[in-house]
């Protein structure tokens, strides 16, 4: 598709000779690099409780960001109106950071090479909304058949489609299109009038609608959280201290992206404030630890065709057998430390500076099969699903806690327990991971990563791991 | 920002989605200059400045519910918005409780709230930058050990809030915000540390000096420098006021109306029973000037209003917007609170701990051994079941005095049992934001460590 075909063009007239005039304006008082970033967003979601749909919502935003560099410096600036003086003055007011006159000649755009990683002919969002709204009523009744004990459902079903343009004065010329789609159920589980327990599961990616109606469907959702509702009703106290723990496959990736992803982000990294800081080619995992962050996987909710910087998203080795190799650049970080970049640089919408992210994160398979990992286990805690996660860069330290876990007595997964946080120190918990099984897999779709106040969608993914220390913060 | 008016255009949105078909219809109009700058290392890093607007619209067509949102303000974006909202009715279900105040019910509280202060307006970019440079400096300043920093912020935000419904209630009031923080890093040996220390204000001529947010950041990142873990056991448990406030948060979800209609919190079904120790008394009041969580009426148009959640341990109230207490049989509490997009949520007014006598000192002076927690990480909190499990890190107190830092640990138990068990509530209570908690003593928690 050549760029006059794309979205803003089509949409707004905004033709390259514009996008030039803005990036000069930009680098008037003298700026080093400057890029502009277009975004329209579409959103629609779905609610239903106590099975009646109670919400539904759908809503549009767009405007265009502005942002200078000045060596270390950034200037930013947007504009919710994309009429050519409110750009100009967002351009001009971004431009401030930097002190004397201009010194970029003059810009000019070339459209880079294109791919597709999410051929999605029709966005969920472009669909009829009495399609959409079957999948909640689909959940609701499901999990409500799945067992008499569910006495409470909820589901949820959200979409978006973002359209975006980044012009940069390195001449990049890049536009996408992103679908994004993802189905909740939270089912409560109780006995006689019993205290409730929860259950949660849920999915989707940058695909169609097809994806919910053939592959995970509302039915497989409804059964993952009402199933795990009605195991918790028999947890006992989760056990405190240090043991051997296994996670399960998919989801608890999770830990990955908490132990070392967000510590392996370069601009904590060029600061020296990460516990990783200056590791590069040191041991930080045990050698079964191979960690990858790809941007590329088709379909996946952490996937992007280019980074919200323009830059084609890779596949980007964090740690191999063990040894810290790289860290995830931005464009900021990359021209100040002259690291290449990884196609990590994003951000929130239009009204946020990019960083160094994360995208889909997870450990390479390895050769253990899952139940002999189990067997190996004397006494510990096998945790199959986590909930959210969290960690503080500079001291290393990180949590993330078990939605649904079990003990390990005599190698055999005894009694559930009840919701426990798993804390450990991000450099020195992967040391201890000492079996990788065959079975990787990548959570379902789930993920939001938070930053600095900024949410992204993301993806994480590991095999089933045994780790033989780390600390479960029980009560027993 | 384009200032008054506002709420002449939320009601012309109203009349436009009944004349469309809506029954009845509620607007919304957010308005907002945001500006911040950033410092590191003493030199200028990041500045930020930009304006925004938005609206969003809430229809019923009989007890049938339909929500749009836009930021394109144009007429033909207008129309798009109030057309989309109206499509959407058809597919959502008959709710019987659904609909909007009773026009009894609606009204805004009189008077000045103090919720703008016209000293944040123009204020000088330089000086702006020279507030976040003077507090990362000071915290630069006050140790050899804080050898390197994440940076100081200034922040402003000048709001506008402009509400309109087709039962009358039309609307608005502004609001100015400006803080600054600073995150020293500390480092010794091979320990490395960071902290923070923020002061937030409505009026510029309200903030904390920055040398003293410095310092305080400072003195906060070194004391946690050389922790160590623990052994797993039980002690009672300090939460500063920082980590105190997070009880809040979670004593908020157990009393938020859906929450508890849904029986979905531990609280549910327990008004006038005793579920905590009588030394703790909850109460949100979202009517005093000059506060976050002040306003002068909420998101759906009524009055907001002092309500007593929790009295010497019983508890009182739940905290309502119009349609979970319908579903409770109960009467608003005046906090109903939306974004732009979908149905009303509840938020919280000022929620506070009433305070007690004793100073932070005197409350660690009688224990023995006990964790002091200054920072918790993660979200192992379940208001379903109660239990309550998360990464900790603060000060251990052995013989009445904090001795040394801990971190790596975790501290457990259930909500219920640590509200029952609590111990003690200190004379430091403070708004520092829209929850607001003094020094709270816990009689015993698991700590879980080595």
């Amino acid at each position: 598709m050549q760029f006059s075909e794309s979205f803003f063009p089509q949409r707004f007239g905004i033709t390259t000779r514009d996008l030039e005039n803005y990036l000069s304006e930009a680098l008037s008082h003298g700026g080093a690099y400057a890029d502009l970033y277009f975004e329209y967003l579409s959103t629609s979601s779905i609610g239903i409780d106590e099975s009646i749909v109670k919400s539904a919502s759908q809503g549009v935003s767009l405007g265009v960001g502005v942002r200078v560099i000045a060596d270390e410096r950034t200037g930013y600036a947007y504009s919710d109106d994309l009429s050519p003086e409110r750009i100009r003055k967002a351009a001009r007011v971004a431009a401030c950071i930097a002190a004397g006159p201009a010194t970029v000649e003059k810009v000019s755009l070339n459209g880079g090479g294109r791919r597709n990683l999410y051929p999605v002919l029709t966005a969920p969002n472009e669909t009829a909304f009495a399609e959409r709204v079957e999948l909640v009523k689909r959940a609701d009744r499901a999990a409500r058949d799945y067992d008499r004990r569910i006495f409470q459902v909820q589901a949820s079903y959200a979409d978006n489609l973002r359209q975006v343009l980044v012009a940069t004065s390195d001449g990049v010329l890049s536009w996408d299109r992103q679908p994004l789609a993802r189905l909740n159920v939270a089912a409560l589980a109780r006995v006689n009038g019993g205290s409730p327990q929860r259950g949660h599961a849920g999915g989707g990616g940058r695909v169609d609608l097809g994806f919910f109606l053939n592959e995970k469907t509302p039915e497989h959702f409804a059964a993952s959280a009402a199933r795990e509702a009605i195991v918790m009703l028999d947890a006992v106290d989760a056990p405190a201290g240090e043991m051997t723990v296994v996670l399960g496959p998919g989801w608890p990736g999770i830990l990955l992206h908490e132990a070392v992803g967000h510590g392996l982000e370069a601009d904590f990294n060029r600061k020296g404030v990460s516990a990783f800081s200056g590791r590069i080619g040191q041991q930080v995992a045990s050698p079964l630890c191979t960690v990858i962050d790809d941007g590329t996987i088709a379909n996946r909710r952490g996937s992007l065709n280019v980074d919200d910087e323009g830059h084609p998203t890779g596949r980007n080795v964090l740690i191999e057998h063990g040894i810290l190799c790289g860290y995830l650049q931005d464009k900021l970080s990359s021209r100040l430390t002259g690291a290449a970049e990884t196609g990590s640089g994003r951000r929130e919408s239009y009204a946020h500076i990019p960083m160094p992210r994360m995208t889909n994160t997870f450990m390479l398979a390895g050769e253990s099969d899952p139940e002999e990992i189990i067997r190996s286990v004397p006494k510990g805690l096998y945790c199959p699903d986590f909930g959210g996660g969290q960690v503080d860069i500079t001291s290393g330290n990180f949590v993330f806690s078990a939605a649904e876990s079990y003990l390990i007595e005599g190698g055999r997964v005894t009694r559930p327990v009840r919701n426990a946080t798993l804390i450990g120190n991000g450099p020195e918990a992967l040391k201890y991971v000492s079996m990788v099984g065959k079975d990787l897999t990548l959570d379902e779709g789930i993920g939001v990563c938070g930053k600095e106040g900024q949410s992204v969608p993301v993806g994480v993914g590991i095999p089933t791991i045994r780790i033989d220390r780390m600390t479960v913060g029980g009560t027993a | 920002m384009s200032g008054n008016g506002s709420a002449g255009l939320a009601a012309e949105i109203v009349q436009q989605a009944l004349a469309a078909g809506a029954t009845d219809a509620e607007c919304t109009i957010g308005e907002g200059d945001e500006f911040s700058a950033d410092v590191r290392l003493r030199e200028l890093e990041r500045l930020k400045e930009a304006g925004s607007c938005a609206a969003g619209l809430r229809i019923l067509r009989g007890r049938h519910t339909g929500s749009a949102y836009t930021s394109d303000l144009s007429p033909d974006g207008i129309r798009h918005m109030v057309r989309s909202a109206i499509e959407l009715a058809d597919i959502t279900t008959e709710d019987p409780h659904a609909g909007l105040p009773e026009a009894a019910e609606l009204g805004a509280i009189p008077g000045d709230l103090g919720l703008y202060c016209n000293d944040v307006e123009g204020l000088a970019t330089e000086l702006k930058i020279d507030m976040a440079r003077r507090a990362e400096d000071a915290a630069l300043r006050a140790d050899a050990r804080i050898a390197n920093s994440e940076g100081a912020s200034f922040d402003t935000h000048l709001g506008l809030h402009a509400f309109a419904n087709s039962r009358g209630f039309a609307g608005e009031y502004r609001t100015s915000y400006c803080s600054l923080s600073t995150v020293p890093v500390a480092r010794e040996g091979g320990s490395m540390e960071r902290d923070y220390w923020s002061t937030t204000a409505r009026a510029f001529a309200g903030l904390e000096k920055p040398e003293d947010v410095g310092r305080i950041a400072a003195a906060r990142a070194v004391r946690r420098l050389g922790a160590r873990k623990m052994e797993t056991q039980k002690v009672p448990v300090v939460f500063e006021p920082r980590t105190a406030r997070t009880l809040l948060d979670n004593i908020f979800d157990a009393v938020h109306g859906g929450a508890v209609y849904r029986n979905e919190s531990f609280l549910a079904g327990k008004l006038g029973t005793r579920v905590a120790s009588d030394k703790l008394t909850v109460i949100d009041d979202g009517t005093i000037p000059g506060l976050f969580g002040t306003s002068p009426y909420d998101d759906e148009g009524v009055p907001t209003r002092r309500t007593v959640v929790i009295e010497n341990g019983v508890l009182k109230s739940y905290l309502l917007n119009t349609y979970t207490a319908r579903k409770l049989g109960l009467r608003t509490t005046g906090n109903a609170s939306r974004g732009l997009a979908g149905n009303a949520g509840v938020g919280n007014g000022n929620l506070y701990v009433e305070k007690g006598d004793a100073t932070p000192e005197q409350l660690i002076a009688v224990i023995r051994d006990g964790f002091y927690v200054t920072e918790l990480i993660g979200f192992g909190v379940n208001i379903v079941t109660g239990d309550y499990s998360r990464g900790a890190v603060g000060l251990w107190i052995r013989d009445g005095e904090l001795a040394f830092p801990v971190s790596e640990v975790t501290i457990a138990g259930t909500l219920q049992q640590m509200l029952l068990s609590l111990e003690a509530v200190g004379s430091d209570l403070e708004f520092r934001g829209s929850m607001a908690a003094p020094t709270l003593v816990v009689g015993e928690m698991t700590v879980g460590g080595r």
